[in-house]
């Protein structure tokens, strides 16, 4: 007997129930952006409390008022700027004896911040304020951060700061954590991120 | 002869249409993979800002969202044109986000509430006003660890 061939299946109407899915998940589903800065808020305190004495010289002031416009240290900038002066004040590194910072290339301004561990970027913004330059102003201040860290990572490991961290958080990364840990942990006892935020004035 | 006649029909023979399942096929399942079920519908404008210094967060589970922004053009008759918060579908007021914070909490295993984040998609336009009063209501009910969420780019972006 003669081979019959196996008839065709018609699989006009397949594409029609993909296409159907395709658009019931193009309409359920978002694709999420979930990136973003990362911070911590202090932790409420009801009563007045003393805040802690800290001097001038090592408060860096950052005030954005309604029109958007920033002041740093009493003086108008504008936002491509801040970043530099930032990293400016914070690798300044003017003390002397103990307060002494070992690894600052600053300018030892005598007015400026003795050392990284002791200064302080304390941001002030008003009601007004828009979001996205309040934003943009926190990105730039974290930026000189990372700035100062990656230095110093890449000085002592030979690897920038933000790459360790993100080795450190890839859960595919199979070198030793715990080492890599250590080391975060160095640089930011060595640089922490004080970053403090008044409450805004109207 | 009519033999060989027969065969050359005029007709053109059918287009086969049997790769274009697997093509959508294909396409299905990128979007399957690439995008996560819708939460919570937005009612509110959510145009992000930009930001270069981000961290990702990587477990959904541990995310508690605040949506910030102004009404949706088709709210805006009946909520106004003022920027509200929005909690879990439906807009809400200041007062109510320490009872949204606990009621999240309460649904997490108890091990995980120490990584808590809540992630606050704040719309560009809105005044710093609104977005301290979440945060101190957020300081009030102990959640510390927030997240600004932003769209990866340059920060210099954010001023037109």
């Amino acid at each position: 007997m003669a081979k019959r061939s196996a008839p065709e299946v018609n699989a006009g109407s397949m594409a029609d129930i993909a296409f159907l899915l395709l658009i019931f998940f193009l309409v359920t589903t978002t694709i999420e952006t979930d990136k973003g800065i990362s911070r911590k808020l202090p932790e409420w305190q009801p009563e007045d409390i003393e805040p802690p004495v800290i001097k001038q010289r090592n408060i860096f002031t950052v005030q954005v008022n309604s029109n958007d416009e920033l002041l740093v240290e009493d003086e108008e900038m504008q936002l491509e700027d801040l970043r530099q002066a930032a990293f400016k004040f914070l690798d300044n590194g003017a003390g002397t004896g103990d307060e002494a910072c070992s690894f600052c290339q600053g300018a030892k301004d005598p007015s400026s911040s003795v050392n990284p561990q002791k200064a302080v970027i304390s941001l002030q913004n008003n009601r007004g304020t828009s979001y996205s330059m309040y934003i943009a102003v926190q990105n730039e201040l974290v930026a000189a951060y990372n700035e100062l860290r990656d230095r110093e990572a890449k000085r002592m490991y030979g690897v920038t700061y933000t790459k360790m961290e993100k080795m450190y958080n890839d859960p595919n990364y199979n070198g030793d954590k715990d080492a890599l840990k250590e080391k975060i942990d160095v640089i930011t006892n060595m640089i922490p991120q004080k970053l403090s935020e008044a409450e805004p004035k109207s | 002869m009519a033999k060989f006649t027969k065969k050359k029909s005029g007709d053109l023979p059918a287009i086969s249409t049997a790769s274009l399942p697997d093509i959508v096929f294909m396409l299905l399942f990128f979007f399957m993979v690439a995008t996560v079920m819708r939460k919570n519908t937005l009612m509110v404008q959510n145009k992000l800002p930009y930001a270069d210094q981000v961290e990702k967060l990587d477990k959904k589970d541990l995310v508690m969202y605040i949506y910030a922004g102004k009404p949706s053009k088709r709210y805006q008759a009946k909520f106004g044109t003022e920027a509200r918060i929005q909690l879990n579908d439906k807009f809400a007021s200041v007062e109510e986000i320490q009872p949204f914070i606990y009621s999240e909490r309460e649904s997490k295993r108890e091990e995980l509430i120490p990584y808590l984040v809540t992630a606050l998609k704040v719309d560009s336009d809105t005044n710093m006003g609104l977005v301290s009063d979440i945060k101190q209501e957020l300081r009030k009910a102990e959640a510390l660890k927030i997240n600004y969420t932003t769209i990866e780019g340059d920060a210099m972006q954010n001023l037109k």
